[in-house]
Formats: structure tokens, C-alpha cells, sequence
């Protein structure tokens, strides 16, 4: 019931949340001295051309007033055109989305499957030689650059070991599109060799992703795990008996998890300003791309898109960590 | 004493502090019999939850460590067997435990059914009987046993309770569900460290009489341990006194009271008026277990110490059946 209650709660935050995330880029990007007027009317633009064009994109409008009809004309779902594309910046939001989506959530089960037995394993054998090596492994993890080490993979595995493909999806042309989502539209599609290539492709992404937030999860695991180890119910189950085992893998991890759910909201907001790098660097056509080449072309419209579309995903991420754990800790719920 | 259930002799533990090696019991012996209900009282320091841990076999493994004594169960000496064995086949089983905070010792985020329901499944009794029943058969078996004890321990509405989670339900019903927890396996000792301590006074009463109740119905032995002359006076049939980690006497509880042999003992039951504040009323201090007094550790606080009791720890000595008492110039009758 309360989970009903946390959600509504939410909700009422969201709006406000995304308007204030708005405002903020819209006046910092408004404050950049570059005239996306003069890159609109293009390279020999007369100044008469250019003032023409600033009129029609609004630009001579007091700025209070421009966030205004911005945001008014983001209720209809328009989000203005790209002033690079030319295309109307919705579209191509939702074109790469899925891109970015499935290499964060990949990163984000792949990382979850390794870092939560790890960072038990480390809490099991606290200050043992594994203990150390982890700890050694998580902060070069969370240390290193993320650029810097997709290009030593890349050296390593495509270049040297030819192993995996060096960037992009998929070869050629990828599946059908359904989803957008390259893992899945192979599969409905039963086209195995696609799915096996598409999985390729992600294995130097993800890991360069994975490392990081792998590294988080490790240390979050581990610190749940000892401090729920040290806790009365352990003492009590031990007495009474429990196996071992069933303390450990049961009773303790669902405790420690609690912890970790809540690292996990923020990896993923770490994850989709990783991706920019990452998309970068392994030529992903993912928003982190898209939102580079928009900042670097003063491209308004777009940077907004990207700002909305980035921050409704960390609100929504967040949602759903909450609803997790609700789900984990009743305390929360009942 | 042939008849008990337990024997703990020359027990020794000691933790490794920062400040140095802290001898916390120094060669305990004490014998439980079956179905007896054992209280073991002294003050905050003495040793009580160590002893009760030792038996367990559940002291903390980086701190503390055994340094001699064997604790003889069913014919085996506990503190020989390995972590697995203790687990399966002695803890919960035939030696049950009840916690001193309720509150903390549920695991917050699983309901009380599920932790009863895991309890059973490794610890029901039916899983020891001849031809077991198997799967679903034993499950409803179990679980309407559980049902049966906990109308037992006079808890409402079982069915809906098992749905609930810990924080869900009051401090006395939560250690309303823990003595039915220890009595669900059908041990034949219970360990029950200050069950009440962190209750309400309102409803310690009831629970201790509540305890006493179905362990006698069932012939379960009960160690109790304590600061609460009164309580130990209210359910046990005798008492064992402890002091800075050595036990200094042992009676039945009538003797207890009436004709206590020791000077701690005496001075215990001498501050029982100011019974409020627990055991403090005692001039002196417990001595540091880092580098306690030689012999009897009495010594510095006791009128009647000599020489000897400064060198020699005084051996065990019977007053009367089931009477025992440690001490070179022990009270009696007429000294008193
Ligand atoms: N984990 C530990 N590390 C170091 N010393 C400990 C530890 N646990 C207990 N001790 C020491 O052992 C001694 C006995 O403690 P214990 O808990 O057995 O006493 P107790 O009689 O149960 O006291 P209380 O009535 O307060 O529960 C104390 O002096 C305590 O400081
Ligand atoms: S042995 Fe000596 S010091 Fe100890 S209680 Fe008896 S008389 Fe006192
Ligand atoms: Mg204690």
C-alpha cells in the first residue's frame, strides 16, 4: 500500500523536478557566447540573414519568455527541430535511445551479477588475500578513466587479439527494427547470427562501463554484508542453527542488498555520463553521441532534449530503486 | 550428580583486547540435569553471556578464544565437535536459545513465518522421527504444530502472525515467538540469556511464568541467566552465582536464600532491597579480568580473606545435596 503512496509521491515531484533541471540548463546554455542563429544561417550568412533567422527561432525574445514557450511547446510533445539535423529533436532523442538503453541495462545486470557475489565473497573472507586483491581491483576500477581504458581494450582485444569488433552495433545493418533495442528485435526476429554479433559488439562497451560500476557494488556489497554479519539475527540463527549457507546467501545478502539497490539508482546516472565517453569512444549512435555532438554544435533544442530525456530516466531509475526496495525492506512499506 | 544433562568443567575463555588478554572464565564447572531449570546470576562483567555462548559454541571467533575445558552433552564433549556438526545436530536442535533483545534477534526483512518455516525445516522434530513423512506432508504437519505452540505461548491470531513482520508485532510477542522458536525443535536444554531484560517490566513477569510453564510441561532444562535475584527466585529450582568469570556457589534456590555459604552471595541477597538498581549495591570494585586478583578473585572486596584465599582458588565444596560452594572460610549457620 505505502508503495502506491511512494510512487504518487514521486510523481508529484516529477514535474517540478524537470523544470527545475530545465531552467537550469536552458540559462546556462543561453549564457554560452555562441550565436546559434549565425550557425543556422550558415557559413557566408549576411547580417540581415542571420537577425531573420534569429527571429524565426524565437532568439530575440526575452529569455524568460523563450524558457516559456519552450517549455509550453514540450506538453505537445515538440520539442523544436535540431538546428544541425534539421529534424525534429524528439525524433532523434527516440532513434538513439534504445541504443543507450541497452548498453546501460546490459551494464547495469552485467555489473550486478559480478559485483554482489564478489563483494560477498570479499565481506566472507574479510582481510584475506582475496579481500586485498578486491580491494586493489575496486578502487583501480573506480580510479581509472574511462576513456583512456575503452582505448586500451580496444588495443588489446580488437587490435591485438582481433577477439571482438572494434566499433559499432552490429556489422552491416542490424535487425529489423522493432524495439530498437538490438539484443531483443534479434531474438523475435530468430536471427541467432545477429544476436551473437550484437553481443560481440557489446562485450568492450559494457566492460568498460562494467568496471566502474562493478567496483561500486563490490564495496557496497561488501560493506552490507559485514555489517548485517555482525548483527543480532546472525547471532540468533547461528545459535538456533541455521545453515551457514542459508545465513549468508539469505538472510544476510537480502540485507545488504538494501545497500546496494540504493548504489545501483546512482550508478545508472554515472553510467549515462559514462556513456557519453564510452559512445564516443566505440562509435555507439547512443544519445551520449548525440549529446556531444549537440553541445559542440550550440545545437539548444537538442542539448534540452537530451537534458529532459537524461533527467526523466534518472527520475524513473530512481522510482523503481525505490519501489525495489520497498519490495526488499518492509520497513519501508508496512 | 551423575544424572546431568550438561557438564561444563574447568572451563577457561579469554578475549584479546587492545588492553591484553582478558581472562573472562576461569575454570568453570557447572552441571545442568535434565528438565532442571538453572538460573545463573552475578554481575554485568561476570561472565554469564560468555558461558552461555561457550556452550553454543558462538563466541565471537576473531576475539574470543577456549583456552581449556570441555563441555559434555549426550555423551560427547561440545567444544571438540566441528562448526558443521554443532550446527546441524546440536544447536537449535537439542540445545534451543533465546535471545536477550527480541527486537533485534528476527531478521527485519523476512517475515516471521518464513524464519519459523526455515527453523522447521532444518530443526522440526518430525524430521528425526522414525519414518519421516516427506514434502508437502511434513510441511502442514509442521506448520500446525507451530500453530499449536504458538496458541501456547497465548499468541493471538497465529495464522495472521506468521504473515507479519518482526516490527509488526510488540516486544513481549515477539519474545512470546522466540520461546516458542526454542521449544519448536524439542530441545532438551534452552538457553535463555536475560529473556526479559528488554522487555517491559509489566510483562516480564508473565513470560518468565510463561517459560517456566512449558518447560516443565516439557521437561526441558533451562539455563536462565540474569541480574534479577527476584526472578531467579520466581523460576528456578537452583541458582549458580558467578564472579569476575569463576562460579562461586550453587544451590538449590530455597538454600539459595535461606542459607547462602559464600560472602558474595551473601552480600548479593544483603543489597536486595535496593533490588531497582540491579546488583550495585556492593562496596568495591569487579576486579579487571585483564590482570585479576590471584586465587579466589573475591579476595579484595571480601572481610573474611585470608592468605590462602589470596594465592588458592578454594575447590568446589558440598554444604548439603546439591549444595555447593567455593570459598576457604565459607559462611555458615552460626557465623552468619
Ligand atoms: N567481544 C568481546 N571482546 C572483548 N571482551 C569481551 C567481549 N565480549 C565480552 N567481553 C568481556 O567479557 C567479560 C564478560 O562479558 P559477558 O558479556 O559474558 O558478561 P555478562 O555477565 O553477560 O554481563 P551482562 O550482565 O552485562 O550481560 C566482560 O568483561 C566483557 O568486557
Ligand atoms: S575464598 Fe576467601 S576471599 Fe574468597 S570469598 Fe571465601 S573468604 Fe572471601
Ligand atoms: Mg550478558
Amino acid at each position: 500500500m505505502r508503495i502506491l503512496v511512494l510512487v504518487v509521491n514521486r510523481m508529484v515531484w516529477f514535474i517540478p523536478t524537470l523544470l527545475g533541471l530545465l531552467a537550469i540548463v536552458f540559462f546556462i546554455s543561453h549564457v554560452i557566447p555562441a550565436d546559434p542563429a549565425a550557425f543556422a544561417a550558415g557559413e557566408n550568412a549576411s547580417a540581415a540573414t542571420i537577425a531573420e533567422m534569429r527571429q524565426r527561432l524565437g532568439l530575440d525574445q526575452p529569455m524568460h519568455i523563450q524558457f516559456l514557450r519552450y517549455v509550453m511547446s514540450i506538453f505537445t510533445g515538440d520539442m523544436g527541430n535540431s538546428i544541425y539535423t534539421g529534424r525534429p529533436v524528439v525524433e532523434d532523442l527516440l532513434s538513439r535511445l534504445p541504443a543507450t538503453l541497452e548498453l546501460t541495462l546490459v551494464t547495469v545486470v552485467v555489473s550486478t551479477l559480478v559485483g554482489v557475489p564478489l563483494g560477498v565473497i570479499a565481506a566472507l573472507r574479510r582481510n584475506s588475500w582475496v579481500d586485498h586483491a578486491l580491494r586493489l581491483i575496486t578502487i583501480a576500477g573506480l580510479a581509472i578513466a574511462s576513456f583512456w581504458f575503452a582505448i586500451l581494450l580496444q588495443l588489446l582485444f580488437s587490435m591485438r587479439l582481433g577477439w571482438t569488433p572494434l566499433t559499432g552495433r552490429v556489422e552491416g545493418w542490424g535487425p529489423e527494427p522493432i524495439t530498437g533495442f538490438y539484443l531483443i528485435d534479434s531474438l523475435i526476429n530468430q536471427d541467432m547470427t545477429t544476436l551473437v554479433d550484437a553481443l560481440h559488439h557489446l562485450v568492450l562497451p559494457v566492460a568498460t562501463l562494467a568496471v566502474p560500476a562493478a567496483a561500486t557494488i563490490v564495496r557496497f556489497t561488501r560493506a552490507g554484508v559485514l555489517n548485517a554479519l555482525e548483527s543480532s539475527y546472525v547471532l540468533y540463527e547461528t545459535a538456533m542453527g541455521y545453515p551457514r549457507w542459508q545465513i549468508v546467501w539469505k538472510y544476510v545478502l537480502r540485507n545488504a542488498l538494501i545497500g546496494t539497490v540504493t548504489q545501483i539508482g546512482l550508478i545508472f546516472g554515472i553510467l549515462l555520463a559514462g556513456a557519453v565517453v564510452v559512445e564516443a569512444v566505440f562509435d555507439w549512435p547512443g544519445l551520449g553521441m548525440f549529446a556531444v555532438n549537440s553541445i559542440l554544435n550550440s545545437d539548444y533544442n537538442a542539448v534540452m532534449g537530451f537534458t529532459l530525456i537524461a533527467g526523466t530516466m534518472f527520475i524513473v531509475v530512481n522510482l523503481l530503486v525505490d519501489i525495489l526496495q520497498g519490495l526488499i525492506d518492509p520497513r519501508e512499506t508496512r | 550428580m551423575d544424572a546431568d544433562l550438561i557438564t561444563v568443567r574447568d572451563l577457561r575463555v579469554s578475549f584479546a583486547s587492545d588492553a591484553g588478554i582478558a581472562r573472562v572464565l576461569d575454570g568453570v564447572q557447572c552441571g545442568i540435569r535434565a528438565g532442571e531449570i538453572r538460573g545463573l546470576v552475578g554481575e554485568s562483567g561476570c561472565g554469564k553471556t560468555t558461558l552461555a555462548r561457550a556452550i553454543l559454541g558462538i563466541l565471537p571467533r576473531n576475539a574470543a578464544r577456549i583456552d581449556s575445558g570441555t563441555v559434555m552433552f549426550g555423551g560427547r564433549n561440545l567444544l571438540d565437535l566441528p562448526e558443521d556438526r554443532l550446527a546441524a545436530e546440536v544447536r537449535g536442535r537439542e540445545i534451543a536459545y533465546i535471545p536477550q533483545d527480541p527486537s533485534t534477534a528476527f531478521n527485519p526483512v523476512f517475515t516471521i513465518g518464513t524464519q519459523i518455516a526455515d527453523l522447521m525445516r532444518w530443526k522440526s522434530p518430525l524430521a528425526r522421527a522414525a519414518n519421516p513423512p516427506s514434502g508437502r506432508a511434513r510441511r502442514e504437519a509442521d506448520l500446525a504444530r507451530v500453530i499449536e505452540l504458538l496458541r501456547l505461548v497465548q499468541l493471538p491470531n497465529p495464522e495472521a502472525l506468521l504473515r507479519k513482520y518482526p516490527h509488526e508485532v510488540s516486544g513481549g510477542q515477539r519474545q512470546r515467538l522466540m520461546i516458542a522458536m526454542a521449544l519448536l525443535p524439542e530441545p532438551k536444554l534452552v538457553i535463555a540469556d536475560e529473556p526479559t531484560t528488554a522487555l517491559d517490566v509489566t510483562v516480564q513477569a508473565q513470560i518468565l511464568k510463561l517459560l517456566k510453564q512449558l518447560a516443565r510441561e516439557r521437561n526441558v532444562a533451562v539455563l536462565f541467566t540474569t541480574h534479577d535475584l527476584g526472578a531467579a527466585y520466581e523460576i528456578c529450582d537452583r541458582i549458580t552465582v558467578m564472579y569476575a568469570g569463576q562460579e562461586v556457589e550453587e544451590a538449590p534456590v530455597s538454600e539459595f536464600f535461606d542459607r547462602p555459604s559464600h560472602p558474595y552471595t551473601r552480600k548479593l541477597l544483603d543489597s536486595l532491597p535496593s533490588a531497582e538498581t540491579g546488583l550495585r549495591g556492593i562496596p568495591g570494585e569487579i576486579p579487571r579480568l585483564i590482570d585479576p586478583p590471584a586465587g579466589c578473585r573475591f579476595n579484595p572486596r571480601c572481610e573474611r580473606a585470608s592468605d590462602l584465599c589470596r594465592t588458592d582458588r578454594p575447590p568446589p565444596e558440598p554444604v548439603s545435596p546439591g549444595h555447593m560452594v567455593r570459598c576457604h572460610h565459607r559462611l555458615t549457620e552460626f557465623s552468619a
